[in-house]
């Protein structure tokens, strides 16, 4: 991930691994069943990934609870040093660090979560329904629009949809950053299930006269469940980013304090200058330790799609 | 042949979506699109110039037409003579030539920092494949891997913070001091000296990208069957390493080279913000800090452009460089 939001083109000019990856979880599948937990904690970097990202969980929802104050509070003393009272000091404007980073999980994780899963949802539907109907008019129309949201670079585009907003919500942001970001991973579904199509489950499902539908959520979309998973954190990954470059250059949710918004008056109003370092490198580090769990629960998903990974430890 | 027409309809096609997509965007809020952003300005700035409020008609393809149809058919004419509107941060410019001073700015810094990176991020991921599995695969795959996690403009600030205002080695903001932009030694030193923490950054998480990417492939193609049968031939590991995998290997890689040269036209919006640095990237957060909406509309279209272009091009060489495609798509 070079700057978060760039990331989902890198990943989509592999289209040749979608198929790749579709034969290989093809067996993983019938191998893992219920196993997949027990292959993703037997895997000590998505322990590690596993137990860090539940505690940012238990730290977003405790938030109220955990956090010495409101995130949004801004009638402290300014500049103070860390102390009992405020953990990690205060900002320029009086706001409390520790109770600004703590809040800002909860926005992180919500981007993160609702980011990944509509994304997610337009990739699959997308996808699925694309690649089911290969060669027909369907599949043209939607391959068309596709191939357009994987060409359009990302980050200048919801940038300018955010621009013209002048109440940006949490949620906006969300459904802005899903609506960009889904076309990679809607490729890569569709490839899988050409691969998949022709199985002999499918045909018995099309004989025993299930409808399109039925067989393509039912029958299909269960035997594609890890490389779901692991489109669904790739997206979440790329949300978590996306978010705090937004609100790096000021188009953050007006309402609440996100690790991105910390940056961006971090560095307007001079931390750097000041050399106030922890207010620089903490809300930052949240990140990148975020990032790093979401990675690392990806490498425990890819375990179960690729059995060749299991035996390299 | 056909496969080359089907490329070129699909950059027309594309082209005419986003050209329709940039139109569509400022009119998605409910209301008169040039109402809302008069009264926007107007919280901001109270004495509006009438200028301002033509330049903004311009752009939005005159709505006082009313017909949408018609708002549609202005917007395209203006836009095939190249009339994007007047900026509003550096009004009385036009869009195009405040886009054309930022320009070079962006292409020598990002443009440079993308080939080294490239040609830096492939040789390590094919030698990483090559050697798979050692010590010097480990070290740069999870090099990457953990660079990667890092938010690539939190890493410039902390390098900022460090080498600019601790150390105090170089400067903090902009792309040059006193001299005088031109070509003499002057300017383009202090240039250079402005450029080497910026670029420090692209260095640092340009070739990741690259390097995973290669690495992927060059072992996907290690495993194929004309890797084994040169093997049983008896050819060199050298020359399969470097003829027959690399060589494939970097099909994909060419594609990823032709979009990032061409989304380089949007230039590295948030490390440019760091930096403060002129290039396309901090004209963008000025247009958003401005709410220089035609600035903005025409630096989104102006990228767009640039990305489906390069894809262009990079669909064109891979229909000669790899037959395979040809026939798949035909």
């Amino acid at each position: 991930m070079s700057t978060g939001v760039t990331q989902p083109t890198d990943s989509s000019n592999l289209p040749v691994g979608g198929e790749e990856l579709a034969a290989a979880e093809a067996e993983a599948v019938e191998a893992a069943g219920p196993r997949w937990w027990s292959i993703i904690w037997a895997n000590r970097k998505a322990r590690v990934g596993i137990v860090i990202l539940g505690l940012y969980i238990l730290l977003g929802v405790f938030a109220p609870w955990i956090a010495p104050y409101e995130g949004t509070r801004t009638d402290f003393e300014a500049l103070l040093e860390p102390s009992a009272e405020h953990w990690l000091g205060t900002t320029t404007s009086g706001g409390d660090i520790a109770s600004q980073l703590i809040w800002g999980t909860r926005v992180s994780l919500l981007v993160g979560l609702f980011g990944g899963l509509f994304a997610t949802i337009i990739a699959l539907v997308v996808g699925m329904i694309s690649g089911y109907f290969e060669g027909t008019w369907i599949d043209e129309v939607l391959s068309f629009v596709t191939n357009v949201a994987l060409v359009v670079p990302i980050l200048p585009l919801i940038i300018t949809l955010m621009a013209y907003t002048e109440d940006r919500s949490i949620w906006f942001t969300i459904f802005v950053i899903a609506i960009t970001s889904w076309a990679g991973a809607a490729r890569a579904k569709r490839s899988q299930i050409i691969t998949l199509r022709n199985r002999d489950f499918v045909t018995a499902a099309k004989f025993s006269g299930d409808r399109s539908w039925t067989i393509v959520f039912r029958e299909i979309m269960p035997s594609m469940s890890s490389l779901i998973m692991a489109g669904f954190f790739g997206a979440a990954t790329g949300a978590v980013g996306a978010e705090a470059g937004l609100s790096f250059l000021g188009l953050g949710d007006t309402s609440s304090v996100s690790w991105g918004t910390m940056l961006y008056q971090a560095n307007q109003q001079g931390a750097l200058a000041q050399g106030l370092w922890i207010w620089l490198f903490v809300p930052g580090l949240a990140l990148a330790i975020l990032i790093t769990a979401f990675t690392f629960v990806n490498f425990g998903i890819d375990l179960l799609s690729n059995p060749h990974l299991r035996e390299d430890g | 042949m056909r496969y080359f027409l089907r490329r070129i309809g699909f950059f027309l096609a594309t082209l005419w979506a986003a050209v329709t997509l940039n139109f569509i965007i400022p009119r998605l809020q409910p209301g008169d699109p040039a109402e809302i952003m008069f009264k926007k300005l107007q919280g901001r700035d109270a004495e509006l110039d009438p200028a301002k409020i033509e330049a903004l008609r311009a752009m939005l393809g005159d709505p006082a037409g009313k017909n949408l149809w018609e708002q549609y058919w202005n917007y395209l004419g203006s836009l095939s003579r190249g009339e994007l509107g007047l900026s509003y941060t550096y009004f009385p410019y036009d869009v195009a030539t405040v886009i054309g001073v930022a320009l070079p700015w962006t292409l020598v810094l990002v443009g440079t920092t993308l080939l080294i990176s490239f040609v830096v991020g492939t040789l390590l991921g094919a030698f990483a494949a090559w050697r798979r599995n050692t010590r010097f695969d480990s070290i740069v795959t999870l090099g990457s891997t953990f660079i990667g996690t890092l938010p690539a403009f939190w890493l410039a600030l902390l390098i900022l913070f460090a080498f600019g205002y601790v150390l105090g080695w170089f400067p903090t903001a902009g792309g040059y001091d006193a001299s005088t932009p031109g070509w003499n030694a002057e300017f383009i030193g202090d240039a250079i000296y402005h450029s080497i923490l910026p670029a420090s950054v692209l260095l640092i998480t340009g070739p990741i990208g690259w390097i995973l990417g290669m690495r992927n492939t060059m072992i996907m193609n290690l495993g194929e069957d004309y890797v084994r049968l040169a093997r049983a031939k008896g050819v060199p590991d050298t020359q399969i390493a470097l003829r027959y995998a690399a060589r494939n290997a970097l099909l994909p890689s060419i594609t990823g080279l032709a979009l990032a040269l061409g989304s380089m036209l949007g230039g590295q919006i948030l490390i440019e913000q760091v930096f403060d640095y002129p290039g396309l990237g901090r004209l963008t957060a000025q247009a958003i800090d401005n709410k220089d909406y035609p600035l903005l509309q025409a630096l989104l279209l102006f990228t767009i452009v640039g990305v489906l272009l390069a894809n262009l091009i990079a669909d064109m060489l891979y229909g000669i460089l790899d037959p395979r495609a040809r026939k798949a798509q035909s």
